[in-house]
């Protein structure tokens, strides 16, 4: 294998998503994100870290646009999903969030049975087939790594899983609607090491179909888990390459200070 | 000095206490005072005239069910109005409606809430009757349709400010997670946020038609006070006298002790037990979809 050399140059892979001189100003007037230029490659883990409030979560927010609803003051630069730009005002919002699903820091189950919630996205998309729904239920709980824990309770209220549990149910659901992208927001943060773990290793398994974008919730989750990492400070990207690479030898100086525990 | 603080600590417990118990005191009485002046009746009225659709004390004609249906059919009507208006203004606020409109918007409908219900009975005896008079044909402008529109408004305000309160309090995640699988404004709105306030969003309505039943000034002023029982729909339309306004408008002018005054209590014992029983519903069911949250976490 050889050494993957940090995008754009990364010939021979898919890029999925291309962030083109990105800036992001809220309405209080702090400026999350400054001229962010990322490359994220498909069938790949690319982590976003950093200390908090470095903009990981805004820009994760941004690629589903789930951020219009924040008060955002000003937006320049352009996101292409495959080549299209996902803020085209004729682009469809919708459709975008089926195809870029979302975990989020704590487990956010909807009030209804785990069947429910897992087949909540896909009743909205207009699926009703018995068959389909079921279809996604059992391979999204597999994929998510859940499956055999509740497939004989799946019409238990989701809240009592354990948090655990729960997590690992809400990134079913998104699975469920088969997605393209996963953006993961700290979906460790409030897990125990073992379900930490099952998460981490189910996202390892997942790559191979989805292109998934991590925060992680520690630097040594983001060294464990990361193809390629990107590190952010008071929105600014400061240093992006393959994990390896940046988390072994980092080219700028402040990137090595934050990993090896000098600030953060 | 430590045993200052445990005197000041023995005070103020035992303050709390009184006024906690008080009020329990001061609604016993109440209702003992009401049971004290309303219950003769039944020895003094047969209980055939008291279920008797003719309400004309002066020749002893004691029948209460004309103004239970006027209470009925006002508080239903107003109910019909003020819920979806409540609740649509309500979600516009908390869920819609840009920060800048939600500020303003607010506290103007908490403002409407303290409007004095005679300015709005004034206001519909001047403009709203007589306007629906030549706009229906109707004989006359002061019906139970009238007092249906002018009792909606006044619950309006309640119902919004309660059920904005409960969709704003619901937290952001579930939003965001309803939204990130692809669901419009509206799914999210109509099965994700407003399930989740249902506890608060029914208090809302109950604390409204609450108010709505309660309500005598406005009610006693625009609904034409006919005593006449409502035995079809076309009654919406005609004058007639609910049961707070009867014991507004003849409190005053009936002999303390007579068997009239003794009615017009017990009509206010028949409010209490159907304020009493819509408050007791909205709660259980309340009560209940938290003891299964509760069972559910645990």
């Amino acid at each position: 294998m050889s050494v993957l050399v940090p995008a754009p140059a990364a010939s021979g892979r898919t890029m999925k998503i291309q962030i083109e001189n990105f800036s992001l100003q809220y309405q209080d007037g702090t400026e999350t994100l400054r001229n962010i230029n990322l490359e994220i490659v498909a069938n790949a883990v690319t982590v976003l870290f950093g200390p908090a409030g470095g903009g990981k979560s805004s820009l994760l927010r941004c690629l589903n646009r789930l951020n219009d609803l924040a008060d955002v003051q000003n937006r320049s630069g352009r996101i292409l999903l495959d080549g299209q730009d996902i803020f085209d005002p004729k682009a469809d919002v919708i459709g975008l969030r089926r195809k870029v699903g979302m975990v989020f820091a704590r487990p956010v189950v909807l009030p209804m049975s785990i069947r429910q919630n897992l087949t909540y996205g896909l009743e909205l998309a207009g699926e009703n087939r018995k068959s389909r729904l079921d279809e996604a239920i059992s391979r999204s709980l597999k994929q998510a790594a859940l499956w055999e824990e509740v497939h004989d309770r799946l019409d238990d209220p989701a809240i009592a899983l354990s948090g655990g549990q729960q997590q690992r149910l809400c990134l079913a659901r998104s699975l469920a609607l088969q997605p393209d992208v996963i953006l993961l927001d700290e979906p460790t943060s409030g897990l125990d090491p073992i379900s930490t773990g099952k998460v981490e290793a189910s996202l390892q398994e997942l790559k191979k179909d989805y292109t998934i974008i991590l925060v992680p919730h520690s630097v040594q989750q983001a060294a464990r888990t990361a193809d390629y990492a990107a590190f952010f400070l008071q929105g600014e990207l400061i240093e992006f390459g393959d994990g390896k690479t940046l988390f072994t030898t980092p080219k700028q100086k402040k990137t090595e200070d934050y990993i090896t525990g000098r600030f953060g | 000095m430590e045993k200052n603080l445990s005197l000041g600590e023995f005070i103020i417990t035992r303050l709390v206490k009184a006024s906690g118990y008080s009020a329990i005191v001061f609604v016993t009485l109440i209702f003992y005072f009401l049971l004290r002046e309303g219950l003769p009746t039944l020895g003094e009225v047969e209980l055939e005239n008291l279920l008797s659709t003719r309400w004309y004390p002066i020749e002893s004609y004691f029948g209460i069910l004309p103004l239970i249906s006027g209470s009925l059919i006002v508080t239903i009507g107003a109910a019909l109005i003020a819920v979806p208006f409540g609740l649509g203004t309500a979600i516009f606020i908390a869920e819609i409606a840009p920060r800048w409109a939600r500020e303003i918007l607010k506290p103007l409908v908490e403002l409407l809430g303290g409007l004095p219900s005679v300015v709005l009975g004034f206001l519909g005896i001047l403009v709203l009757s007589p306007n629906l008079r030549i706009l229906l044909n109707l004989p006359t402008g002061l019906t139970a349709f009238t007092g249906s529109l002018l009792l909606g408004a006044i619950a309006v305000p309640t119902v919004v400010s309660i059920a904005e309160d409960a969709l704003d309090s619901v937290p952001r995640s579930y939003r965001d997670a309803a939204l990130a699988l692809g669901a419009t404004r509206w799914q999210t709105i109509w099965r994700v946020t407003l399930p989740a306030a249902r506890s608060g969003v029914l208090t809302a309505i109950m604390l409204g038609v609450g108010r709505a039943i309660g309500e005598t000034m406005t009610v006693m002023m625009v609904t034409g006070n006919a005593p006449v029982l409502a035995t079809s729909l076309s009654a919406l339309f005609s004058p007639v006298r609910t049961m707070t306004a009867t014991i507004a408008a003849e409190m005053g002018e009936v002999a303390s002790g007579s068997i009239h005054y003794h009615t017009l209590f017990f009509i206010g014992m028949v409010l209490f037990i159907i304020s009493l029983a819509v408050n007791i519903t909205a709660s259980s069911v309340v009560f209940r979809q938290k003891k299964r949250a509760e069972r559910v976490l645990s």
